[in-house]
């Protein structure tokens, strides 16, 4: 038996790649992070202009979709309307797993300054948020930044999504 | 004893008012003979059309009507004195002073380049009619009236919330209703998705933007009790010790020395 | 592992086939050609839209009600998120109608006047290449949204050097500015504006005589002279009906009588000629900014309006005096109370007639404030508009009214 046995670590030439699947899922899951397309106000333009020329989205293997079938990420980029939460879980819903949502600018956060009765105060009552992103509105730099972070995080996570039971009710 | 808050009228006020403050009153001037308001005036009383005040404030004509005579004064401005557009359409809430609701038209003249406003006021329980076939922006606009304030329009094309959903509960710019929203408001988007059993798993909303959780182990950290990011906060709790503090300690200067070498210096 | 929740599966957009042959689909509220949270229900018939019905309020964030409830001052930065694409003009408009109620119109200084029209025509650059940008998307242009969006983060550098802010400038206050314009900020102005009409040209030679532009765009929503008067039609979509009316020519506001400038009109009615129409009220943009660069040497360095009663002294003045800093408290604390009275002050935004209705009745809070959006309307149109036209045709004509959502629902 002891002559067939092959070693790959002496074995030249040989593209052998030693890793556990959690780091090769989660690497091919954080490098092509695909947001959804769902600008809700002012931040909708900042997150447009991160995707233009100046900023170059692209770069990082983030490419936008219109369709929540084809997305990985939703970012919630602007105010979120008590007429609209519906249609957001329903979107969120929509997503398929594995699924992260950015929460974008001060009045998804929390209803930054609109502390009325038609805002949602805070988009964490209906969906359940990875990253907070501070601003009102946020440099698309910033954006930038929480996608990186947000890449980071899945690193770190467990590649059986079952595994990461998030601490939320929802 | 709690303050006394009006519930007519629940929008923020003054909290101090000088006792002697009378506030002054933009100027409204008279409208000047020979003037284009003048013709405007004129034509209007030669249809007989009752005008109740008339005016020149801030060189915009405002023209108080009453409310059964909109639609034949619109179409009178419009047909005659050429003012082809409509800019503008809402209410002002005056429910708590005078149970009543004003109701203004902005109307522009595009030749002359003047702009007039035709003011009216209905009581609560009171419709008005539709100015729909005189200026088709009133379908909206009238739509937002009957959506914010609660105003029937008759012969509305299509009277329905336009803003606020369908089953929204209250008209959110009369004065009544409070700037956080009624209850329904407070919890509308919870019932919708998830149900009112849901309610006491989310919680009320945070209303209060300097509000720092001490339990929450995710959001913020609990300061002199620190515990790893989002740790379960009810296994946090039982194990809780507190860290000691590390803030700067403050000293207690003691007075009654001080007060002492005060009395000798008397 | 989803969570359960109350939510039942849409079955809105299923209702295919129906009795009378039309169907109906649900375009949006999220849809990326919606320009934000508009929602359509059309009912077509084969590929024709037979009846389009229009529904908004997916923003709708109080902001009326807000204003009831704010100080003046403390409401001007809500302003900025109205048309978050040209944040200035709605601080100005809403700045120039209390300042008319204030009667302190004349008393701004003509630095601050300067300065203002300056931001205001910048903020016109910005939403203009906004608009062709999404408008060029939305057709199929694509190479055109990377490449005004090029020039619109130079336009928009420039107004973070001023103000620090990219989107939500507040630049304006009322009774002036809050600051002088930064060293070296008249000379970026000009290099931008050497460079802007040959990246207009650049657009133009892409768009113009392109085929599939014009196959797109000519003839498909046609607006025409009575439509645009009924439905209170301003800005672009009435001067694209042959109607030359611009606020800001027929009753000036800030130096606009002063300065020489042309109102580009059209008499073509649809998309097209919006677009042409689009084109050159950026040369003209470019034209006032030219002349404003010129005439901002000669003016005074004084930024704010001299009216104790309603506007804080000069914080040199603040820091120095004891009365100057007294009525800033009290300015600052209880607010401004501008005499009991009603005004509409009409400006001319890059979308439209902006005008602020403001009741006053001596409070230093406003007792009714509506904000007349000129994108409220045009969304009503749509219901008219887009009756007859193909489904293709939709994403077009939305593209073209150049309605922004946080306008529309306030």
């Amino acid at each position: 038996m002891a002559q067939h046995q092959v070693n790959y670590a002496s074995a030249g030439g040989l593209p052998v790649v030693l890793t556990s699947a959690d780091h090769l899922i989660n690497w091919g899951r954080s490098n092509s992070l695909w947001p959804l397309t769902y600008g809700l106000a002012c931040c909708a333009i900042e997150m447009m202009a991160s995707g233009a020329s100046r900023f170059d989205f692209d770069r990082m293997g983030v490419i936008f979709r219109a369709s929540p079938r084809q997305a990985d990420v939703m970012i919630l980029a602007g105010t979120l309307t008590k007429k609209h939460a519906e249609f957001t879980r329903r979107l969120y819903d929509q997503m398929a797993e594995p699924k992260w949502v950015i929460s974008m600018g001060s009045c998804a956060n929390t209803g930054g300054m609109f502390n009325t009765y038609a805002i949602v105060q805070g988009v964490d009552r209906i969906v359940p948020v990875d990253v907070y992103l501070p601003g009102c509105a946020p440099r698309p730099e910033t954006l930038q930044y929480a996608m990186m972070m947000l890449q980071q995080k899945i690193r770190r996570e467990s590649a059986n999504m079952n595994k990461n039971k998030k601490q939320r009710f929802i | 004893m709690r303050r006394y808050t009006p519930k007519d009228n629940v929008q923020k006020k003054a909290k101090y008012t000088d006792r002697f403050w009378v506030a002054p009153q933009v100027p409204r001037e008279a409208v000047e003979e020979g003037s284009f308001f003048e013709e405007v005036v004129d034509e209007l009383k030669s249809n007989s059309i009752e005008l109740l005040d008339y005016y020149v404030e801030l060189g915009q004509l405002v023209l108080h009507i009453n409310p059964q005579d909109n639609v034949k004064t619109l179409k009178t401005l419009k047909e005659k004195k050429c003012f082809k557009m409509c800019s503008e359409l809402s209410a002002i809430d005056y429910l708590a002073q005078d149970g009543e609701f004003e109701i203004f038209y902005q109307l522009l003249n595009l030749d002359k380049a003047q702009r007039a406003r035709v003011l009216t006021r209905i009581k609560e329980d009171e419709a008005i009619e539709s100015v729909v076939n005189v200026y088709k922006m009133a379908n909206f606009a009238e739509r937002e009236m009957y959506d914010m304030f609660g105003i029937y329009v008759n012969n509305h094309p299509y009277l329905k919330r336009i803003i606020m959903p369908d089953d929204w509960v209250g008209h959110p710019l009369r004065k009544t209703y409070p700037l956080q929203g009624d209850e329904h408001a407070q919890w509308y988007e919870v019932d919708k998705i998830f149900g009112k059993e849901y309610r006491d798993i989310i919680g009320p909303e945070n209303r209060d933007p300097a509000r720092v959780d001490r339990y929450d182990t995710q959001r913020f950290a609990r300061v002199g009790h620190e515990v790893p990011f989002g740790a379960d906060p009810e296994l946090v709790d039982k194990t809780d010790t507190p860290i000691e503090s590390r803030y700067s300690k403050t000293f207690l200067t003691d007075y009654t020395t001080g007060s002492k070498e005060l009395s000798e210096r008397k | 592992m989803q969570q359960p929740n109350k939510l039942k599966p849409f079955f809105e957009n299923l209702n295919f086939e129906r009795k009378d042959n039309t169907m109906v689909i649900n375009f949006g509220p999220q849809h990326p050609s919606a320009h934000g949270q508009l929602r359509l229900v059309l009912e077509l018939q084969g590929e024709q839209v037979v009846k389009a019905y229009p529904d908004i309020g997916y923003l709708h964030r109080g902001v009326e009600k807000m204003a009831e409830n704010m100080i003046y001052n403390e409401f001007l930065p809500t302003t900025d998120r109205l048309d978050y694409i040209a944040s200035t003009s709605n601080n100005y408009a809403f700045a120039l109608a209390v300042e008319r109620l204030l009667g302190i119109e004349d008393k701004v200084p003509r630095r601050a006047k300067v300065i203002r029209t300056m931001l205001l025509e910048i903020n016109r650059i910005i939403s203009h290449l906004f608009f062709l940008a999404t408008h060029a998307l939305d057709v199929g242009a694509m190479s055109i949204f990377l490449y005004a969006f090029r020039e619109r983060e130079f336009a928009m550098d420039l107004m973070e050097d001023y103000c620090g802010a990219r989107l939500t400038h507040s630049a304006v206050r009322i009774g002036g500015v809050p600051l002088d314009l930064p060293p070296g900020w008249i000379e970026s102005l000009s290099n931008f504006l050497n460079k802007l009409p040959e990246q207009i040209k650049l657009y133009e030679d892409l768009l113009t005589e392109n085929r599939i532009w014009k196959m797109r765009l000519e003839d498909v929503g046609v607006v025409s002279k009575e439509m645009a008067y009924e439905w209170g039609c301003t800005g672009p979509m009435l001067r694209g009906s042959g109607i030359a009316y611009d606020v800001r020519k027929e009753e000036p506001y800030e130096l606009y009588g002063e300065l020489d400038f042309d109102i580009p009109v059209t008499d073509r009615c649809d998309s097209y000629g919006r677009y042409r129409l689009y084109m050159e009220e950026m040369k003209e943009s470019i034209k006032i900014l030219r002349q404003l660069i010129s005439m901002y040497p000669k003016t005074e360095p004084k930024l704010m309006a001299h009216a104790p009663q309603y506007i804080s002294a000069p914080k040199e003045e603040i820091m120095t005096q004891n009365y100057a800093l007294m009525q800033h408290f009290v300015l600052v604390t209880q607010g401004m109370r501008p005499p009991k009275g009603t005004v509409y002050a009409p400006t001319e935004s890059p979308k439209g007639e902006l005008g602020f209705f403001i009741r006053s009745e001596g409070e230093p809070y406003a007792y009714r404030l509506k904000v007349r959006a000129p994108s409220f309307f045009h969304t009503g149109l749509l219901q008219d508009l887009l009756v007859g036209c193909y489904i293709a045709d939709v994403v077009t004509i939305i593209g073209s009214t150049n309605i922004v959502f946080g306008e529309v629902d306030r």
